[in-house]
């Protein structure tokens, strides 16, 4: 936790410093130029100045933190958007909050890739991890884990009317499940004992195997009892197959370090069982079981109605009208908005180092001696040959094992950063060689050194020839910026599929979406088709 | 002998020098005193341009001497295929390094680097493309590299650039950009380039082969204007009749070396060797 402020705190102080050395650059340039492309320039500035200027929220609070992990992109029952109001809701949710208040603490949430949430648990990024995430033997090498709080199985899905009951009956058939998960376990266990084989397909969520049941690409699908519940259940189209197959059990994850804290949070569940908070949680949620009622020895009859899964089920159940889906959509912008704004502020100060560092990595390229001329070339294609994707899990998940650690916003914008610099090094070698050479030799035969006739001769001209390219690329970067959802920053994309995953309306969540890229980009297209104008070239060449 | 030599503002000695291997410059010896106007005649490729350019220094001579105002620059390679200059060599720079019109000065110590940049402030060059800079106005054009090479302020370079382009008769287009002029103009724009830099040389490289026929006097009256202003100046041109009326010093080259070299009616007239004859006769 210390280390989650500690880096808050320095990435204000950078905030701060960047702020004062845009205002310092464009004291210069208004003094220095007054042409197009400074004005450009200005103009770019300003906006990096006006996003870093927004303030910032404030994390101050009287308790003492308990920061917990989850993917809100998740699923119903685990953790998901409340379609009216879009605030985080689930049982794990609720029971985050439990634990926390029996510690005394405040519980704050931490927005987490799923995948990531194991890695991030490691560096620091949060105290634990709490998201349907099963004890195995294999996490338990990497983590620990608290006792239980939730045991359930597995259960399969299948459409109405099909034969298959049981396990056995998925011989010869497509069956789905949940990347890495029990259910997987389960499917290539029962494949390898059976006569046929089994054909299984491994998804990124359950609900897409779902719909590819439907699709009629899978005969059935297995999957977590608690998913079959809150998907299929209800809908006429499903059913699910006989009993729970297997048993797991979600604990929440802690640091191997945090011997403390494991201790702390078995007690609070402890008590939270002990109390009945626990099942009360479980059975608002629908949830309460076989396998709960036995590892909290609590049989007794209870009559707390299962209130947040009715709300969910009506939530689902009925079609929405015409006016109500417009309602729901008045209601999002606020979180597109919102996300956009981070989706800006990313590309924007990605592109800024970009531009910078692509300059510096061209001209060590083209004018350095060989050593340093072929390290810049190996650095262009390293990053141009290998996927953005890898390179931001490698600064976000790989260098804190270094003692490297940056926040998500600050590891998204040197990720990409970094990456595009690759990209607008080449650009600049392109301007750079289509400047006569010539230019070169005239400048130096008026006695400049080879430094200054690249300051003021060389590269103003090859800046003009670059700016078309180099925003064009910008509106590349606004789109591949999506990709920093995978470090766990929540900017439009992200939002676009928590906001669908609601009530899986891709279709109207996704106009929505595609509107505000195309919004975002817009002044960059008019821009870029201005800078063509302005810079062009053969325009120039043209003599009157 | 040597005091002579101090008189001479250029003495060049046994200039050599090589492109991939060929030998380009065979020895050349030449010297011109403070107000000359010398005019070098010769066919294609004989090496006008290579010449003016080692007087500059943007070709680094292989080896010779060159002493221009009051700099002496020397080098003397043993061999004919330097490492620079070997055909092999230069093909894998070639593939590396596209030619950015920088000289090879990586290679050279420090003194010899001082030494050329040195000269290359007291001789300003005018080339067959001019190579004014299509981002400055014509007035920066002038302005700034005073500014920039010699940390001059703009108080003092702009009401000179302003001057110079009175002298050639372009101050009403200070505020154009160079693809704004007309080939003549941008031609006297980059002589006022070059004489804001106050230098004590000044060489042309075909400065009229490219303008019209009535552009070409513009550009010449401001050569003989300074002339008379007493500038020392050596012009490559194939425009024998200017090198005839304005020069003092025609030169005749042929083959990397100087062939003949006089006064212009002697060489037009009464040329003495047999090979500038008969490039004379062929025009
Ligand atoms: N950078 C270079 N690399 C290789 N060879 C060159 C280079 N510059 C000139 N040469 C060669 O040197 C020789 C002399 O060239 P130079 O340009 O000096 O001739 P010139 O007398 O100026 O001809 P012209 O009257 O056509 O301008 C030519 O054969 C040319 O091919
Ligand atoms: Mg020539």
């Amino acid at each position: 936790m210390y280390e989650l402020m500690n880096n808050f705190i320095n990435f204000r102080s950078i905030r701060r410093l960047s702020y004062l050395m845009i205002k310092k650059f464009q004291e210069y340039l208004k003094k220095k130029y007054t042409s197009g492309l400074s004005s450009i320039l200005l103009k770019l500035t300003l906006i990096f100045a006006i996003l870093f200027s927004i303030p910032e929220i404030s994390y101050s609070q009287k308790k003492p933190a308990l920061s917990w992990a989850a993917d809100a992109e998740g699923n119903a029952p685990f953790i998901f958007k409340d379609p009216t109001n879009m605030n985080n809701i689930g049982f794990e949710v609720d029971i985050a909050k439990a634990i926390a208040d029996e510690l005394f603490m405040e519980a704050l949430f931490v927005q987490n890739q799923w995948d990531g949430l194991i890695p991030g648990l490691q560096i620091m990024n949060y105290d634990v991890a709490i998201n349907g995430i099963e004890i195995t033997p294999e996490r338990l090498s990497e983590v620990n884990f608290s006792t239980p709080y939730y045991i359930t199985h597995v259960q399969l899905v299948v459409l109405k009317g099909s034969k298959i009951r049981c396990l056995s009956d998925l011989f010869g058939k497509d069956v789905g499940c949940l990347k890495n998960s029990y259910a997987e376990r389960v499917l290539l266990d029962t494949a390898e004992r059976g006569p046929t084989a089994i054909r299984v397909k491994s998804y990124e969520g359950e609900v897409n195997a779902f719909q590819d049941m439907l699709n009629g690409r899978l005969d059935a699908a297995l999957v977590d009892a608690p998913i079959a519940l809150y998907y299929a259940s209800w809908n006429p189209e499903f059913q699910l197959a006989g009993e729970g197959i297997g048993e797991m059990s979600y604990g929440v994850a802690i640091r191997k370090s945090d011997t403390l804290l494991l201790r702390n949070i078995n007690n609070a569940l402890a008590s939270i069982g002990s109390k009945g908070k626990l099942k009360d949680i479980l059975m608002r949620w629908n949830l309460w079981n076989q396998s709960m009622r036995k590892y909290l020895n609590d049989y007794s009859e209870s009559n707390i109605p299962p209130s947040e899964f009715k709300k969910y089920l009506k939530s689902q159940g009925k079609a929405k009208t015409f006016s109500e889906r417009m309602q729901g959509y008045y209601d999002s912008l606020s979180l597109f908005g919102r996300a956009a704004l981070t989706t800006i502020q990313i590309s924007v100060t990605s592109m800024i180092i970009a531009i910078i560092l692509g300059l510096v990595i061209a001209l060590i390229r083209i004018y350095s001696p060989p050593p340093f001329s072929k390290m810049a070339t190996a650095y262009i294609e390293l990053i141009r040959g290998t996927p953005l994707l890898i390179q931001l899990y490698f600064i976000y998940y790989v260098l804190p094992t270094t003692g490297i650690k940056f926040t998500p916003f600050l590891a998204a914008v040197i990720g990409l950063g970094l990456n595009y610099a690759a990209y607008e090094a080449e650009n600049y070698r392109a301007g750079l060689f289509s400047v006569p050479k010539g230019q070169m030799e005239a400048a130096i035969s008026l006695g400049m050194k080879r430094r200054q006739a690249l300051r003021f001769i060389i590269i103003p001209q090859a800046l003009r020839l670059v700016i078309p390219p180099i925003t064009n690329d910008f509106i590349s970067l606004l789109k591949d910026s999506s990709l920093v959802s995978v470090i766990t920053m929540v900017e439009l994309t992200k939002v676009y599929m928590q906001l669908s995953l609601v009530d899986y309306d891709f279709l109207g969540n996704g106009i929505i979406v595609a509107l505000v890229y195309l919004l975002l980009g817009l002044p960059f297209v008019k821009m870029a088709k201005y800078a063509e104008r302005r810079f062009s070239v053969d325009k120039k060449r043209v003599v009157q | 002998m040597y005091a002579s030599q101090q008189d001479e503002l250029i003495n060049v000695k046994g200039l050599h020098k090589y492109f991939l291997g060929n030998h380009i410059l065979k020895g050349i010896d030449f010297s011109a005193n403070e107000g000359d106007l010398i005019s070098i005649i010769g066919r294609s490729g004989c090496g006008k341009t290579t010449f003016l350019r080692c007087l500059n220094c943007l070709e680094i001579l292989d080896s010779g001497t060159i002493h221009i105002a009051g700099i002496t620059l020397s080098r003397h390679l043993n061999h004919h295929i330097t490492e620079e200059n070997n055909p092999s060599n230069n093909k894998k720079r070639r593939v590396l390094l596209p030619n950015l019109g920088m000289p090879k000065e990586e290679r050279l110590d420090d003194d010899f680097r001082l030494k050329a940049r040195a000269i290359r402030l007291k001789v300003g060059i005018l080339f067959q493309n001019l190579n004014l800079f299509p981002h400055m106005t014509v007035l920066e054009n002038i302005s700034r590299p005073p500014m920039i090479v010699k940390g001059e302020n703009r108080d003092q370079t702009v009401p000179r650039a302003i001057g110079l382009l009175e002298k050639v008769g372009l101050e009403k287009f200070m505020d154009r950009y160079p693809h704004q002029l007309s080939g003549g103009q941008a031609q006297r724009v980059a002589i006022a380039r070059a004489l804001a830099m106050s230098p004590q040389v000044m060489l042309y490289d075909e400065p009229t082969s490219s303008l019209d026929p009535e552009l070409v006097q513009e550009v010449m009256e401001v050569m003989i204007n300074l002339h008379k202003e007493g500038m020392t100046q050596i012009i490559v041109t194939h425009a024998m009749n200017f090198a005839r009326k304005a020069s003092n010093i025609v030169i005749y080259m042929e083959d990397g070396k100087i062939v003949e070299q006089g006064h212009p009616d002697e060489i037009f007239d009464n040329a003495k060797d047999q090979r500038t004859q008969q490039y004379l006769s062929i025009l």
